[in-house]
């Protein structure tokens, strides 16, 4: 599939080739792309665009001109073996990890590559990590509260009370991820798979327009795995939604779309079953 | 301090009873009905409640207990107990300062101590200005030390110190300001643990070092003794010792209760979140740095007014109590009533501190090794300190859920 | 024997006399006489070298040394009388000994001879005796052949040329002494350059030259023997501080007790003294194991039964280990003495090595030094080759793996955290032959040893032995310009700054590893 046009690049973003790994994140101010307050440009319906990403470490190539297009409100799974780069990827679109070569943005308008991690964080992506860290001796709702977007200042903070909107918008989210009636149980006393809707709770909180999930249902019972497949689909259309996992039945139960990554590279992306019958990622994952 | 890993095998031979291990269940029934009450309600908790409460009888019956009752009676508290009392009501709020920043931010500072003592230096400063012509060498502007050491000018770092204002804002501000330093040249370079721990060490043990010298103007190895009076009243006279203590008593309980408000407030729980997950916290957007760097000052701050007041009711304040190991004992009077509860530190440090004044005078010889061996005990065997023990502890009572 | 009668002249005369006459026993007596234990015993005016004994006195004949019999303390008190000397006789009596060292078999001696008479060049005294030095110096000259005696005595022959003869002379004198490093040359060249001594301009400017030029090198050997110095005391410091950088390296662990680790190896060196008292040497030799096993032990010891069971918990186990501290602090009070113990040096650690008249290394400084490359060295040995070393470093970088493939965890914590102790007590008994041992030394040293393992960056040992001799030079460096506390203090300060910029310090570790 084509991706639609893309508006002009910066001149600096053009000349400077893109060699960025070794720079630090610049701070502050921005140098291309439009502010971030704004939100991503999504007027062609495209909400993330990874093109020719290579990153290199020591020799070694975790992603290799890596292309990849996201459309708004879609829930995207990506698979692939150990290794493929899934990680990495994600690191990118972040700003964790800044490619050797490539361009990546948000929306029309926000060069991902020129943000540091807050920054891309503030604009709407969010990340939910494998490992699930909520904060165990605040309650789930204190959790959420402490996730929602807002006033960061230390001084505010102390006369700071919940406004009723703030109120009604934990509450949604406390119903979206099924923990309405825990909200005062420490997040600790949770299990496992109630930790991570809490987290992806807290990601919820500061309205992102992209998840990024990370194999959401490692560790979790098959109960749990099919509350999270009803989660995230019910999330996706509002939000789009990038699912890295290896469990394939939950993969099969929530996508429509499936991009399968290898050595860095996309080997296969298009609706699941096509990619099921395709004979190269058969062959990379039976072997000979 | 985020979770601790644990072995295995220490956690089978039940040695570490881990006191962060929540309740799984129910959520707590005070969380619950926290989530009606207002923000005032919520600071005032049962346990807070019952810590002013008290305070406030000990401000008023003790010292009707000295000046009222005749002296032979057996309700009598003698002047010099109230004294006592007083350098540990002072100690306890000491103690609240570092449970902020310790058990609440997670911090572990070992130099706490320097602002306690800076807050005294200054009050201190105040003190010696105030004895005037009253001194040995008699010399109305120059202390005795300095007209020891031939000096013919008072240094500009003590002019105007014979207002009492000035000095009240220098208490505030001496032991703000080396926090305000150290802490955001520490905490902006992402200094963590253990070695934060043993820069503060290393911060208090310089400071010890150069108030200990003659030329920096601060009485050298023998510090400032002789004082006279404040603010025009004897301060050998029972009122006035009597009135100090009242006064400490009354800063221990406003200080009590401006730590409630703030860990109650959001601000607080934000900072108990980089103390379980620094990271996490500034992976959602919270700037780490700042709320440590508050944290950390305000707590200074109550330092250096616990000093304050600890001066005048001692009579002295010397170098010596900048030395690590006073910062050190602090942190073990937190451990020992129970961090993260502030009660606990007061409890802690009144226990201590009541054991240190019986041992040393009934058993001193074996002193240090009561104190050595309380700090091993605490650590092996009560790490959640007594209020572990006594309480369970309820959910740091939030003003979230209220309106 | 009219010495007991004779004024001070007289004196004088009858000891050149002695020295013409160069009776045997000359040269002892008149060394006797130098330092005062000659004594006349009164009712004969016979004359006897005396000493000192713990309930009397030895007497000696004067020439022949032999031994003369024992006079009791009130038999001395009563009728002897000391021989007395003046100033001026004291003079005389160094230049007599002098030229007899001259002709002395040994060549320090007669250095030591030269440089004597070198003195009396420099002083106000008598053109006779200037005169007379320097005909023995110019007679020796001839023949001489040891390097270093010969190049003292032509410094000395030009010094004498400074006093007297044409300019020519005296230029030529001045050119000889240009470059020596001789205290008396230096004073005599500025002596030269003072108003109304020297006539000549040319003379005078060239003793200018001379001075600034003596100037010049002066400070460069002092900058050495500075940084030499602050080597040395780096040396002390990284020592103590590398017991540190392997338990927090291995372990994570901050033990606050090390500072008292280090007090037990110094008190084992003292106790090793009261053990031996004649073999001074041989106990400081034998110390060094002592202090190994006695720390070491104590510290696989704390490691059993309180570091154990606090795994994980760094900052509990700072606490614990400061209770410990404080025990072991009170313990040190009560079995030895709250005062400072007195450990002596042995002999070959006495005194300094010149290497010039601007540059002299204490020889207790220099062997520590040695002494600390050379546990530097065996530690690397251990870590690198040892298959004790190697369990060490697996299991710093990788525990569960390690425990997996069957290594006893346990045990290498266990004997790592004793290594760092014994390593402790061995720098205990190096600090001992350098500062006084008692209760507190442990707590001087704590500190400086956290400021060299952070600086240093934790778990590396070469990051502690350089960051310690860093720390040590700076230090020394700063010293004669801000003073001892102010240095300390300062160089806190930088170290504090320095981890704002580094906060891994200067070798970071890669993991949790104590890397060589």
């Amino acid at each position: 599939m084509k991706p639609p046009p893309r508006k002009l690049r910066s001149l600096a973003a053009k000349l400077s080739g893109r060699s960025r790994s070794a720079q630090p994140p610049r701070i502050g101010a921005l140098a291309t792309g439009a502010p971030l307050s704004s939100g991503p440009d999504t007027s062609h319906g495209v909400i993330l665009y990874l093109e020719e990403i290579t990153v290199s470490f020591d020799g070694f190539k975790a992603l290799d001109a890596l292309t990849l297009y996201i459309e708004t409100g879609e829930l995207r799974c990506i698979i692939g073996p150990n290794g493929a780069g899934k990680t990495t990827m994600m690191d990118v679109v972040t700003g964790k990890t800044r490619p050797d070569h490539g361009s990546a943005w948000f929306g029309q308008t926000i060069d991902l590559l020129a943000h540091t991690e807050p920054e891309i964080a503030q604009a709407g992506i969010g990340r939910k990590f494998q490992k699930p860290t909520v904060f165990e001796r605040h309650s789930v709702f204190e959790n959420l509260e402490l996730s929602m977007v807002g006033d960061r200042s230390v001084w505010r903070g102390l006369i700071a009370r919940l406004s009723a909107a703030e109120r009604e918008r934990i509450e949604e989210v406390l119903e979206a991820i099924g923990l309405a009636e825990r909200r005062f149980a420490p997040a600790g006393a949770l299990s496992h798979g109630e930790k991570q809707w809490l987290e992806i709770g807290m990601l919820l909180m500061q309205n992102p327009r992209l998840l990024l999930v990370d194999e959401p249902v490692a560790g979790m019972t098959p109960q749990e795995t099919e509350r999270t497949a009803e989660l995230l689909t019910a999330l996706a259309g509002h939000h789009s939604i990038v699912v890295v996992e290896h469990d394939m039945d939950f993969v099969r139960s929530i996508a429509r779309r499936l991009t399968v990554l290898h050595e860095g590279r996309v080997l296969a992306d298009g609706p699941i079953e096509q990619v099921q019958a395709d004979a190269r990622v058969i062959e990379v994952y039976l072997g000979e | 301090m985020s979770a601790p890993k644990v072995t295995p095998g220490a956690a089978d031979r039940g040695l570490l009873p881990h006191p962060r291990e929540p309740r799984p269940g129910k959520p707590a029934p005070e969380a619950v009905a926290a989530a009606r009450r207002s923000p005032l309600a919520l600071v005032l908790d049962r346990p807070t409640l019952f810590v002013v409460l008290v305070l406030a009888l000990i401000a008023v019956i003790v010292p009707l207990l000295n000046l009222a009752v005749p002296e032979h009676s057996a309700l009598h508290v003698r002047t010099y107990t109230v004294g006592l009392l007083g350098k540990y009501a002072s100690y306890a709020l000491l103690a609240l300062a570092v449970d902020l920043i310790w058990g609440y931010c997670g911090i572990l500072t070992l130099g706490h101590a320097a602002f306690f003592a800076l807050g005294g230096y200054a009050m201190g400063m105040y003190l010696m200005r105030e004895i005037g012509a009253r001194g040995v060498y008699g010399n109305p502007l120059l202390p005795d030390f300095m007209v020891f050491l031939n000096w013919k000018a008072l240094p500009w770092y003590w002019r105007g110190l014979d207002h009492f204002w000035l000095a009240a804002v220098l208490v505030l501000a001496a032991p703000a300001m080396l926090a305000l330093v150290f802490g955001w040249l520490a905490f902006r370079s992402r200094v963590t643990g253990v070695y934060l721990s043993i820069m503060t060490q290393a911060l208090t043990y310089a400071l010890m070092l150069a108030f200990f010298r003659n030329e920096t103007g601060f009485g050298g190895n023998n510090g400032f003794t002789g004082f006279k009076d404040i603010l025009g009243f004897d301060l050998q006279a029972s009122r006035t010792r009597v009135a100090l203590f009242a006064v400490t008593v009354v800063v221990l309980a406003l200080g009590y209760l401006a730590c409630r408000f703030v860990v109650t407030s959001r601000t607080g729980r934000v900072i108990q979140a980089v103390r379980d997950a620094e990271s996490r916290a500034r992976f959602i957007g919270y700037r780490v740095e700042s709320y440590k760097l508050w944290a950390f000052v305000f707590s200074a701050v109550l330092a250096g007014i616990a000093g304050a007041l600890y001066v005048p009711q001692v009579g002295i304040i010397n170098p010596s109590e900048f030395s690590p190991i006073n910062s050190i004992e602090i942190v073990i009077w937190v451990a020992i009533g129970g961090r993260g509860t502030l009660y606990g530190a007061l409890a802690g440090a009144l226990l201590v501190n009541y054991a240190q004044t019986y041992f040393t005078q009934a058993l001193p010889e074996i002193w240090l090794y009561a104190l050595g061996g309380l700090f091993i005990g605490a650590t092996l065997f009560l790490p959640g300190g007594l209020a572990g023990l006594i309480a369970r502890r309820p959910i740091a009572g939030s003003r979230a859920a209220s309106g | 024997m009219q010495l007991r009668s004779a004024g001070y002249a007289q004196k004088a005369q009858i000891v050149a006399s002695i020295a013409q006459l160069d009776p045997p026993g000359a040269r002892t007596f008149l060394a006797q006489l130098l330092a005062e234990n000659v004594y006349s015993r009164e009712p004969d005016g016979k004359v006897f070298v005396a000493q000192q004994l713990a309930d009397g006195y030895a007497l000696t004949d004067p020439l022949t040394g032999k031994p003369a019999g024992i006079a009791s303390e009130d038999d001395f008190n009563n009728d002897y009388d000391p021989v007395g000397v003046n100033d001026q006789l004291r003079a005389v009596l160094q230049e007599v000994l002098a030229q007899f060292d001259l002709s002395s078999p040994d060549a320090s001696v007669r250095l030591e001879a030269v440089r004597t008479l070198l003195q009396s060049f420099t002083g106000a005294s008598n053109d006779a005796a200037a005169a007379a030095a320097t005909n023995l110096l110019r007679a020796r000259l001839t023949v001489e052949r040891d390097r270093a005696v010969r190049r003292a005595l032509r410094t000395g022959l030009a010094l004498a040329a400074l006093g007297g003869g044409s300019a020519q002379q005296r230029l030529a004198a001045i050119r000889q002494l240009g470059s020596s490093l001789n205290p008396d040359v230096y004073n005599r060249l500025v002596a030269l350059t003072k108003p109304g001594a020297e006539s000549d301009p040319r003379v005078r400017t060239a003793a200018a030259h001379a001075i600034r030029d003596i100037d010049a090198w002066r400070q460069f050997y002092g900058a050495i023997q500075t940084l030499v110095f602050g080597l040395g005391l780096g040396a002390v410091l990284a020592l103590a501080a590398v017991g540190l950088a392997i338990t927090f390296g291995v372990m994570g662990v901050i033990n606050m007790a090390h500072g008292e680790l280090i007090m037990l190896g110094a008190y084992t060196a003292y106790v090793m003294q009261l053990l031996m008292p004649s073999h001074i040497g041989a106990s400081v030799l034998l110390a060094v194991p002592a202090a190994f096993l006695v720390s070491g032990l104590a510290g696989v010891l704390i490691e059993r039964c309180i570091v154990r069971f606090l795994y994980g918990r760094p900052l509990e186990t700072l606490l614990a280990t400061f209770g410990l501290s404080l025990i072991l602090q009170q313990l040190a009070r009560d079995v030895f003495s709250p005062e400072n113990r007195p450990v002596s040096a042995p002999p070959w650690m006495m005194g300094s090595l010149e290497i010039n008249g601007a540059l002299s290394i204490t020889y207790n400084r220099l062997v520590v030094l040695v002494f600390t490359l050379l546990v530097f060295a065996a530690l690397l040995l251990v870590m690198k080759r040892t298959r004790f070393g190697l369990q060490v470093r697996a299991v710093s970088h990788n525990r569960a793996m390690s425990r997996a493939m069957g290594v006893r965890t346990a045990w290498v914590d266990a004997l790592a955290f004793g290594l760092g102790s014994g390593i402790a007590g061995m720098a205990g008994v190096a600090l001992s032959q350098l500062t006084n041992v008692g209760p507190d030394l442990g707590q001087s040293y704590i500190v400086d040893s956290f400021m060299v393992v952070v600086f240093g960056g934790v778990g590396n040992l070469w990051g502690t032995l350089i960051g310690g001799m860093l720390i040590g030079a700076v230090h020394m460096i700063l010293e004669p310009y801000a003073g001892a506390v102010l240095g300390k203090v300062l160089v806190l300060v930088g170290v504090i700054l320095f981890i704002q910029r580094r906060p891994r310090g200067l070798f970071p570790q890669r993991g949790r590893a104590a890397e060589v």
